[in-house]
């Protein structure tokens, strides 16, 4: 009915090779993009901000970070938690080496400087493949958690060994800090969402994206036709390891405030945003959103309906999610191993017919 | 008399070898599944957890997902009031891990026969979580002692024969008799998984599919079965290292992240075999106690969380099948 492409007419290349090729999704995405900057700002207050919007915003980045590595690349990697840390403390040195350089700016040198460490870390993957490469990872994972705790320049010698954010501001708004208000905290990371995605979308689909994505499905015929794997798998970790950065800043400095490294960016981390793409699909940059949506809202709903409406132990209810979140693993995989994008995909096709398929 | 120094690093290694006959415990559960049916199962450390959490719970009498019906219908039940002894408890966890290796097989990865080994390894981190959870709702999360009649402490007789080795500082060999007895029981477990594969009708069998799947079906062998089979021996590994590491630090979730210190063990050993499992572990088990006596206390210490996956990794930039693995040959 609405949603098709007769009488689309496209007179140019880059008409044709557009992200949304079809005008009704061309407006959705302008429609969300609306929404998100216009009217949420205005109604969001502290409870959505801090347990759903931001959250999510934050891992979707991270989401599009490793959906880089693993889904366009094909390298799995565990070490996302670890490398969200380097993010969280090269920002939270720079803000109090830097207390008159924006935020802004902090937050995308902590995404450049986890680009190097990533790179870095990325450097085995040339040797070592598949789930050897996947171990390998951990190495990173471990190994900058453990530096974090161990090494005291990193948390500026403070006694807690924690870290915390001090108030900065974006056109004298704090972003950061104790005094930041729900809206602003939310507006930031959606800028920075939004500037993540279409850098990741344009990427993806240019030169860059499609030599990894040739290393993804076979990397010796890759090599072959003239990619070369050590510029497109180091590439692929050092962009995506930016994006993780960024989002681990956030995480520390707008979201949490207040962090301490195991807690915050433990192994656990790393499965989070694995299993965020994997839901939301592999090597799509619409999955991340919503492997990230997904598992932001999961937690939530249950607790409203087990605790709040049945009146169920918290304990419990935590435990429950953990089946609830591994049983749906296990049946996306079953059911449709390319992830909620791939759904999305086919109802799209399907919509494409409606109301008359053949 | 040989420096106390000395003597302190040779305990140190027989400390780290103990260990390391632990590590290889669970790297053998992930190799046996691993060789026959192409599953890199995450899930082994959390086996192993549940394992020792229905070894525990049975042994105490607890009434399964008694927090759940108790949340849910008002009731206070929490025991079944009885005792039943260590080794009726072994025989039935057993029972159960057999159960769930069917259950595994039937309801998962029938359904994923065919798909890309990053796929079933993700299926089984799900599996981790699902397994986990199902645990802690059926047995409680609380730390639980697991008490199974294996002796505990240091060994005094080591200890009263070795200390005149030293000088007067030197109080002889501290090593527990629950490593010890983990060593002779991993060496038989070790043992006769081995004559298992290679003389009974079944062992070849599985070692036929780990050969070739196609060629295995073709001759007649169900997948089915020997899948099913795998996953069971997998849940007797993974029982044994549940008991053994249950009995030393009790029964909680970090018995589940002994998975995680397995994978470097696997991944020195090499994926496919079995006597690469015990070589790594015991290399890894040495290597990190090694380390943290020697150089870690420069560094801060703990450098045990990370020392064997650095270690892994930069031995396999050098040989990246592992020290036993098969070669690695790709064709495009």
């Amino acid at each position: 009915m609405f949603y098709r492409e007769a009488g689309d007419f496209k007179t140019s290349y880059e008409a044709d090779n557009q992200t949304f090729p079809i005008a009704f999704d061309r407006y959705r995405y302008w429609a969300v993009l609306a929404v998100a900057y216009l009217v949420i700002p205005f109604i969001i207050n502290d409870y959505w901000a801090s347990a759903i919007f931001v959250p999510f915003l934050i891992y979707a980045i991270a989401a599009i970070g490793l959906n880089i590595l693993t889904g366009y690349c094909g390298q799995v990697s565990l070490g996302t938690g670890g490398f969200m840390a380097v993010g969280a403390y090269a920002c939270y040195k720079l803000m109090t080496a830097f207390p008159d350089v924006s935020i802004v700016i902090n937050v995308i040198l902590a995404g450049g400087i986890t680009a190097i460490v990533g790179a870095a870390f990325g450097l085995p993957s040339l040797r070592i493949k598949g789930f050897y490469l996947a171990v390998a990872t951990l190495a990173a994972q471990f190994f900058l958690v453990w530096l974090f705790n161990k090494v005291e320049w990193f948390y500026n010698y403070s006694a807690s060994g924690q870290i915390n954010a001090p108030e900065r501001t974006v056109f004298s708004i704090p972003v950061t800090g104790p005094n930041t208000e729900a809206w602003a905290q939310y507006l930031i990371c959606l800028v920075f969402v939004t500037v993540s995605a279409i850098i990741a979308r344009n990427l993806t689909r240019g030169t860059v994206g499609r030599k990894w994505m040739a290393i993804r499905d076979m990397d010796i015929a890759a090599e072959i036709i003239g990619v070369n794997p050590l510029r497109a798998k180091l590439s692929a970790f050092a962009i995506s390891s930016f994006f993780i950065g960024i989002s681990g800043a956030l995480f520390f400095a707008v979201y949490l405030g207040a962090v301490e490294v195991g807690e915050a960016f433990g192994i656990q981390k790393s499965f989070l945003v694995l299993f965020m793409v994997i839901i939301g699909g592999l090597g799509s940059i619409f999955g991340a959103f919503a492997g990230a949506a997904f598992l932001v809202l999961l937690p939530v709903a249950l607790k409203v309906v087990g605790v709040d409406l049945l009146g169920w132990p918290t304990d419990m209810v935590a435990h429950l999610q953990l089946v609830i979140v591994g049983a749906l693993i296990m049946f996306f995989l079953i059911k449709e191993p390319h992830g909620l994008a791939q759904l999305w995909r086919v109802a799209k096709e399907k919509l494409r017919l409606w109301p008359f398929p053949y | 008399m040989m420096s106390a120094d000395f003597l302190y690093g040779i305990e140190v290694v027989l400390n780290g070898l103990m260990a390391g006959v632990l590590y290889a415990l669970v790297a053998l559960g992930f190799v046996l599944i691993f060789k026959a049916s192409g599953i890199f199962n995450y899930a082994q450390g959390v086996m192993a957890l549940f394992a020792a959490l229905t070894l525990v719970g049975i042994m105490e009498g607890q009434v399964p997902f008694a927090h759940m019906i108790n949340a849910i219908f008002g009731t206070e039940v929490h025991h079944f009031g009885w005792h039943v002894p260590a080794f009726a408890a072994i025989i039935m966890t057993l029972g159960v891990m057999v159960l769930f290796a069917w259950a595994v097989q039937q309801f998962i990865f029938k359904h994923l026969v065919g798909q890309e080994p990053i796929i079933l390894f993700m299926a089984t981190i799900g599996l981790a979580y699902f397994l986990e959870g199902v645990g802690d709702l059926m047995w409680g999360s609380n730390i639980k002692t697991l008490d199974v009649g294996l002796p505990q402490g240091g060994s005094r007789w080591i200890e009263d024969m070795t200390a005149s080795l030293g000088d007067d500082s030197f109080y002889g060999f501290f090593i527990d008799k629950l490593d010890m007895v983990a060593t002779v029981v991993a060496a038989i477990l070790v043992l006769s998984l081995i004559a298992f594969a290679q003389y009974s009708k079944q062992g070849r069998a599985m070692r036929a599919v780990a050969d070739d799947h196609q060629a295995a079906l073709s001759v007649g062998i169900s997948l089915n079965f020997i899948w099913v089979l795998v996953w069971s021996l997998a849940g007797l590994v993974a029982l044994v290292a549940g008991i053994m590491w249950g009995a030393k630090s009790g029964v909680q979730f970090s018995l589940s992240l002994i998975a995680l210190k397995a994978l470097p063990v696997l991944m020195l050993g090499g994926f496919t075999s079995i006597p690469g499992a015990i070589v790594g572990g015991l290399i890894i088990g040495v290597g990190e106690k090694l380390f943290e006596y020697t150089i870690g206390g420069m560094m801060g210490g703990a450098t045990e969380n990370w020392f064997a996956y650095v270690l892994a990794l930069i031995f396999l930039v050098f040989r990246p099948q592992g020290l036993f693995g098969e070669k690695i040959i790709e064709r495009v």
